[in-house]
């Protein structure tokens, strides 16, 4: 049985135009695709362009060439079955934990007395329970994302897209949510397309793990599959002897590219 | 520092400036009143006006045409800087356009404005109003405009992505932005409703706060001007004080300035 593919993007290329009248291509000839079921982790140097081809499958960018299939159906306009997991604070300031979680099914219809109690449940599964009537504000980085996280899994969405969910955390709280992603992808094994761009993360988190050059024009440049055992837990799965092969396999590809990431941006600041 | 010991040392500096008033209007210095009573009259004099305007219930009257005029003028005011404001932060062409003429009004001092408006509406409380709603209407509107506009990219996007239509982006995403941004600005618009109120009266009406201090000055009443100026602070101060408990209320997701949540 072929496994159906979730995301599909053929030979995508983004280009923005710039104030001056000049188009600056963020990605070129991007191939990629997420089967179902599927957790794919893209990682590429600062200013690759990792964001931008999470918005394309999102719907919320159109690629100037190439075409965007979600499950085989030419994608147009937004992704209506895909959750998105921002990098920033995305939640709306003015609801608490509970509403935020329950404002996904109230947008499709869901009566609010049927809602609320699915959020509350929502909130205990991601270890919020007992945080229901808290704001945002009120809330650490980290809980933040986990409302976050139980916002988006609410509406049950078939494709999870992620954009460096967990960057503006520290070490640890990375590390503890990680798992938590893990558990709860566990459980449906939605498709999820992940971007980082911390490698470590990347493969202990995925199926496999996408490299892109630096930008600008980047390009996809090596395809890795990961097959340590799952379920993982990710503070173990990094003493793994497989894991640290892998991880400088990869490095040694990645390392070039962070190299000229760096170098280009450090140009570009100096040209401004 | 305590509650306490603050609200002593507050209490303090006002008993210091009386008792100097007081002092200096009525004890000569070298064989010289330094304020004459004519032009500052004296504390004294000034709180007896106050008691007799209240025991003879005079007062009540005034107050109550002030707070009905102030009270229009907010909610009017704010109603149509929050229409106008949503309307122009969504429309941007109508924006452009209109926006020259909208710093003009605005650049404008509105004190002029109250003769046209003596003159339109007659010497009643809506020519009070309608001073008041144009000090009001430009404070909500620029901040309704700005709060519509400065809603988060991300927070947008999340609403999007979360399968929110138009309207509920309007609903969950851009009314509460505008919202906070308008309650912010709360103290200050309700502060400009009432100075429109009383500075109407000023000019020219037939009761009010405003009309209480003109008509003791046209006597050269000095403690009658001093007396209205006094209840009038009072009556800023109270509605103040309503208007944190209101923001408390509806603000309760905002983060307080200190960051102690």
């Amino acid at each position: 049985m072929i496994t159906p593919t979730a995301v599909a993007l053929e030979d995508a290329k983004v280009a923005f135009q710039l104030g001056d009248g000049r188009v600056y291509t963020a990605v070129e000839q991007a191939h990629l695709t997420v089967a179902q079921g599927e957790f794919v982790a893209i990682v590429g140097p600062t200013g690759c362009g990792k964001s931008t081809l999470l918005n394309v499958a999102a719907g919320l960018l159109k690629p100037a060439a190439g075409s965007v299939r979600i499950f085989d159906q030419p994608l147009a306009g937004l992704n209506r079955d895909a959750g998105y997991l921002f990098q920033a604070d995305a939640l709306f300031p003015w609801k608490t934990a509970l509403d935020n979680v329950a404002i996904g099914l109230e947008v499709s219809g869901t009566p609010r007395s049927e809602a609320l109690p699915r959020a509350q449940k929502w909130l205990t599964s991601v270890g919020l329970g007992a945080f229901a009537n808290r704001y945002p504000h009120m809330l650490s980085g980290g809980q933040r994302k986990r409302v976050a996280l139980a916002q988006v899994l609410i509406r049950d969405p078939k494709i999870l897209l992620m954009d460096e969910p967990f960057g503006p955390l520290d070490a640890q709280t990375r590390q503890v949510m990680g798992n938590l992603l893990l558990d709860l992808w566990n459980a449906d094994r939605k498709a999820v397309l992940f971007v980082t761009h911390d490698l470590e993360e990347a493969i202990a988190l995925a199926d496999r793990v996408v490299i892109m050059s630096a930008g600008p024009s980047s390009r996809i440049i090596g395809d890795w599959r990961v097959s340590l055992p799952r379920p993982r837990d990710i503070f173990e799965v990094r003493l793994d002897k497989e894991f640290h092969a892998l991880h400088r396999e990869i490095w040694s590809v990645l390392k070039d590219e962070v190299m000229k990431g760096y170098a280009q941006s450090t140009q570009a600041a100096e040209a401004v | 520092m305590s509650r306490v010991t603050l609200l002593s040392l507050q209490v303090l500096v006002a008993v210091v400036c009386l008792a100097l008033w007081q002092l200096l209007s009525t004890v000569p210095v070298f064989g010289k009143i330094l304020l004459p009573p004519f032009f500052f009259s004296n504390p004294v004099d000034v709180f007896a006006q106050i008691v007799k305007w209240f025991s003879s219930g005079v007062i009540w009257k005034h107050l109550g045409i002030t707070l009905t005029e102030s009270i229009l003028a907010f909610v009017i005011g704010s109603a149509g800087g929050v229409l106008i404001g949503f309307w122009f932060a969504r429309q941007p062409l109508v924006a452009a356009v209109f926006d020259p003429y909208v710093k003009m009004v605005n650049a404008l001092p509105r004190v002029v404005l109250a003769p046209i408006f003596a003159l339109w509406l007659g010497l009643g409380i809506w020519s009070k109003v309608a001073l008041g709603v144009t000090l009001v209407f430009f404070i909500v509107f620029f901040n309704v405009y700005q709060g519509v506009k400065e809603v988060s990219r991300t927070v947008l996007d999340n609403g999007r992505m979360l399968g929110m239509s138009e309207r509920q982006l309007m609903q969950h995403v851009y009314w509460p932005s505008a919202l906070s941004w308008m309650f912010s600005s709360l103290h200050t618009s309700v502060g400009f409703a009432v100075v429109g109120a009383v500075v109407g009266e000023y000019l020219g009406s037939a009761a009010g706060l405003g009309y209480l201090i003109q008509q003791a000055e046209g006597i050269f009443d000095v403690a009658g001007v001093f007396a209205g100026m006094f209840v009038l602070s009072a009556f800023v101060i109270l509605i103040d004080f309503g208007v944190t408990l209101v923001e408390r209320r509806l603000l309760v997701w905002r983060p307080t300035v200190d960051g102690r949540g």
